[in-house]
Parts: structure tokens; sequence; C-alpha cells
């Protein structure tokens, strides 16, 4: 099987989600890459030296800078005319474009996916992860988005993979890209962190989320999340969801505090090696699946905690 | 401004999904099933944009078993127009709603199709782009926030970095995300009104749409269950369990 992986990059940077999907693919068969943006030699090259990469497939054009899904899928559904799997990564971007592909190829997309039997039976979540469902599609072409925590990531080096031009396609004058608004951080990314710290609406403010989590986090070298309350509330950005419907995420600890533990949050870390839960109310379902706990009040514990680290 | 919603019969998602014994799939018998959460801020989206005098009439629709009429009362309740049940009892995978849904925006011709970003069942978030696909229009996924200007709209996106803005011709296909507003509860009086508003039934053979599931499902497990762990009493034992771990020094 000839697989064909979407790239995530930044413009400078290539995504760790695609490294996982890279593994994914060579579990299917041949791994092909597509890179699609402005200006992206860069990345192309940097892509060609994954690991057990066959080729990649760059469009490169001004109207793919910001990878608007409706000029990015007609360059992969071109290319699935010579491969037999389209795989993304479960990410905002994975999600905004596989669709899109999958449907202009009257494929029924296998969203998610955690586990690959063979070339036609996946393993994937449903219902917030209550439920794992083994499925066969009787598609000829399959079109995957993949879950970053599921599968190894691929080395960035080892590789020498092809590099070819194809062709970019124009842009679709239906969308444009207007702005964006990024969370500029220091910290390593949620998705990819060893350690994440994580608060819940228990916090009660924007400067109280803040003032105690980042020093605790800096301490520890890790990730800020949040449960929905929290960002609902207005005390974290939307980037720092962890759930059923945000992030997903499986670092070797992650930190609950101040979050009861809604099957939706559950659904988006218990994947995690280690958790840790610190909340006042020790009848919180957080307790359930806490490796370790601590029953107490945040705005004691979590100051005396980073003090003693 | 036309507008379309599509709204979906979910699990309520305060309850907790149990597995079959038998592993076949997901008990749902006896369970309390709600408009799809994701749904039910599309439905407000387009209430609101109507309220703005922006929008001129909102349809619903939805893809199910006769009891979606249920669903498809409280998006009337809530302020749509009028509705209409694409009526099978099997169930139907994101392309085929894809597939009805364009079948249902060539008759109606709506300026924006307002759909939930997933739906908490099967968690796919596939139909709103597949359907931007199928009818060849712009899409704004994981809206939190779109404003019209003119004969376009402006749509704030949730993506993994932060927001992000993108301009859309209409018409337009949007999917929703938590903050793009908070639904509101249909009143007495509107629960009332709603049931004379209309509701056509219709089937998936009126769009000339195939519902046969491409897709088999084998088994349906639990997850590997996690147990509670141990209770420390105190920050100091914390810090002990943190340096066992290795994440602290």
């Amino acid at each position: 099987m000839k697989t064909l992986v979407l790239v995530e990059h930044d413009g400078s940077h290539i995504k760790d989600a695609t490294l996982a999907t890279v593994t994914a693919a060579s579990q299917l068969g041949e791994v092909h890459l597509l890179v699609a943006g402005k200006s992206v030699g860069g990345i192309a090259d940097a892509a060609a030296k994954i690991a057990g990469v066959g080729k990649v497939h760059v469009a490169d054009g001004a109207h793919l800078e910001h990878q608007l899904a409706e000029d990015v899928a007609p360059v992969a559904v071109a290319l699935m005319a010579s491969h037999d799997a389209f795989l993304a990564p479960a990410t905002t971007t994975g999600k905004n474009v596989a669709p899109r592909v999958a449907a202009l190829l009257d494929v029924m997309q296998l969203s998610d996916v955690i586990g690959i039997e063979d070339e036609n039976t996946f393993v994937r979540p449903i219902y917030a992860g209550n439920a794992i469902a083994t499925v066969r599609s009787k598609d000829a072409k399959k079109v995957l988005t993949v879950r970053g925590t599921a599968f190894e990531k691929a080395a960035t080096s080892g590789g020498s993979g092809a590099v070819e031009a194809v062709d970019a396609g124009g842009a679709s004058g239906k969308s444009s890209f207007v702005g964006a608004e990024l969370s500029k951080s220091e910290r390593p990314e949620l998705t990819s962190a060893k350690v994440i710290v994580s608060g819940g609406r228990a916090f009660g403010s924007n400067d109280q989320f803040h003032g105690l989590l980042d020093p605790l986090a800096d301490k520890l070298g890790a990730a800020v999340g949040a449960s929905r309350a929290a960002v609902d509330a207005g005390y974290a950005p939307n980037d720092y969801q962890v759930g059923q419907t945000g992030k997903i995420v499986a670092p070797e600890v992650y930190i609950a505090i101040g979050i009861s533990g809604a099957i939706q949050h559950l659904a988006g870390m218990k994947d995690s090696k280690t958790i840790i839960a610190i909340n006042k109310d020790e009848e919180a379902p957080i307790f359930q699946v806490a490796d370790v706990g601590l029953v107490g009040d945040l705005f004691k514990i979590v100051p005396e905690l980073t003090e003693k680290l | 401004m036309k507008l379309l919603v599509a709204v979906k019969r979910v699990i309520d998602f305060n309850v907790k999904p149990r597995v079959k014994m038998d592993g076949s799939g997901v008990d749902l018998a006896n369970v309390k099933m709600s408009m799809n959460p994701f749904d039910e801020i599309a439905v407000e989206e387009a209430i609101r944009l109507k309220e703005k005098g922006v929008a001129t009439e909102i349809v619903a629709v939805s893809i199910g078993p006769a009891k979606a009429q249920e669903t498809l009362r409280t998006a009337l309740a809530m302020g749509a127009d009028r509705a209409i049940l694409v009526q099978t009892e099997e169930e139907v995978e994101p392309l085929a709603v894809a597939k009805i849904l364009k079948g249902i925006a060539g008759e109606e011709n709506p300026d924006l199709i307002i759909l939930g970003k997933q739906a908490i069942d099967d968690d796919s978030n596939q139909t709103g782009q597949m359907l931007a696909a199928l009818l060849n229009w712009p899409q704004g996924t994981f809206a939190s926030k779109v404003e019209v200007a003119g004969s376009d709209l402006n749509v704030t996106r949730e993506v993994d970095g932060g927001l992000e803005t993108v301009k859309l011709a209409t018409p337009a296909v949007v999917t929703t995300d938590l903050r793009l507003n908070e639904p509101r509860y249909a009143s007495l009086p509107n629960i009332m009104k709603a049931k004379s508003k209309p509701l056509a039934t219709k089937s998936p053979g009126d769009y000339g749409v195939d519902v046969a599931p491409r897709i088999e499902t084998l088994k349906v497990n639990e997850p590997p269950k996690r147990s509670a762990g141990i209770k420390v009493g105190s920050v100091d034992e914390l810090v002990g369990k943190l340096k066992a771990l290795g994440v602290a020094k």
C-alpha cells in the first residue's frame, strides 16, 4: 500500500504530530509525504530526512501559505490518484483538511485512529474514549486522521526521501487568511510535553490561574493545560484545553489541580502515564483515575509545592 | 440570508456511556438522549444572526430515527422557523449525512449552513468539512466567532496554537466550537409554539443517497481501566512522589 502523509508545519518547523502519523503510515506500507505551503523548500528537505520516508511531494505556492483546506485538499486529491491511503495528524489542521479530501474521493474517513490491525482494520475511540471500536473500512482508498499520542514518533533523521515538486494548483478564491492570534510560550507544547500541570475552574480568576500555575510549570519544565470550565471562564486561552474536543495528551506525568474530572476532560488525559490530582473535594471523580491524590486547598498547596520543588 | 442548521440526536452529555456485554456497541436502551451540544451552539448562532436582522429564515435538519423529531422540536422551540427530518432507522455515516445535506442545500439554497464540529457519540468531526467539499463551498471549522460582512463571513477558528481568522465568500459552511456562544433554553411558550411549526419528513432516497455503511464495526470494547491509586497527606509526600517519578530534583 502506498500512503500519503500530510506534513503539519508552521512554515519553519515540522510539528511532532507528523512524526507519529509517519509511524502509523509505515504500518500500512510505503510512506510518501505531502508538504504544502509557501517557500517550503527547507521543510521539504527536513521531511525527506524523517526515517522511513520514500518520497516528499512538495506543493509550493503563495496561496498555500496558510494551508487553507479549500486550497490544500485539491492538491492531496490529485496525488491520491497514485496513492492508496491519505493520513493526516488529528490536529486542528489535519481535522480541517482530511474530511475534505475524503469527501472528494468519496471515501468515509476514519477519525482519530489509535491502532492499525491490517490495511482495512483500524481501532478508534468513540463516546469520548469510553468505548474503543475496531472497524473495517470497505472503501478501496483509505483516509485517516491519526492520534499522535497513540504512535511512537518516527526519527527525524536517517531518511533519504526524494523531493519532488508537484502542481500546487491555484487559490479557490472562496476563502482567505485574515490573521492569527497565536499563544506564545517558552514552555513545551501541550501535546508533546513530558509533564503537564493543568488547572480547573477552582482557580477562580485568570490572575490566580497563571499566578499559581505558571511558576509551578516553570519549576517542573511543564506545559500548562486547562479544563473546559477554566477556558470557558476565561482563565486560560482555548488552546490550553485538554479533553474530548480539545487536545488529547499523554505525558509522563499529568498534574490536575482543581479539576473535578468530568468524562470529557478524562477523555483527553487518561492515557497519561502517571496522574496526580490535587482537589479539595475528596469525592471528586478525578481521584478515581489518579495514581497519587492530595486532598486540600490548592491556594495553599500549589505555592507550597512550587516552593519545595 | 437564509440559514440551514443540522442537528443530531445523541446520548446526553451527562450520561456515562456503557459498552454492551456482547461487544456490539454502546448501550443506548433507556438512556437519556439530547441534541448534540455542538449542534445546540449551531442553532443558537443561527438564531442570533436572525435576531440581528442578518438572517431571514432558519431551517433545521436532522437525519436519524423518528425520535429525532424531538431534537428538531427543540431547535424549533429555540427559534428555528421550520424543520426537515430525513428519517431512517439505520446509522448514517458522516459521508452519507453530507450527501443528504447537499441534496437539501440544492432545494433550499441557503447562504450559510451551520453544524456542530463533532457529534459526541462517534466523535468523527467530519460532516461539515465533507459537506463543504461536496458543495465546493468554503469552510470555517471550529468557529468561536462569526461575523457577517456583506456577502462575506469572517470566521475566527479555535486552532491548536490559538485563534485564526479566515474570510469566506458565501455560500459557506461553518462548524461550531464551544466558545461561539452559550445556547439558550427554550421557554415554555416557545416549546408550545414549536409544536405547530412545520416539520417535513423525508427519506434518504428522496435525495438519491445510498446510506449503506462504508465502515463495518467489528467490535466495541471498554477502554483499559485506570484504578484509583494512593492518597498522600502532605505536600512533602507529594514532592517525594514527584522525585521518585524523576520529575523533580
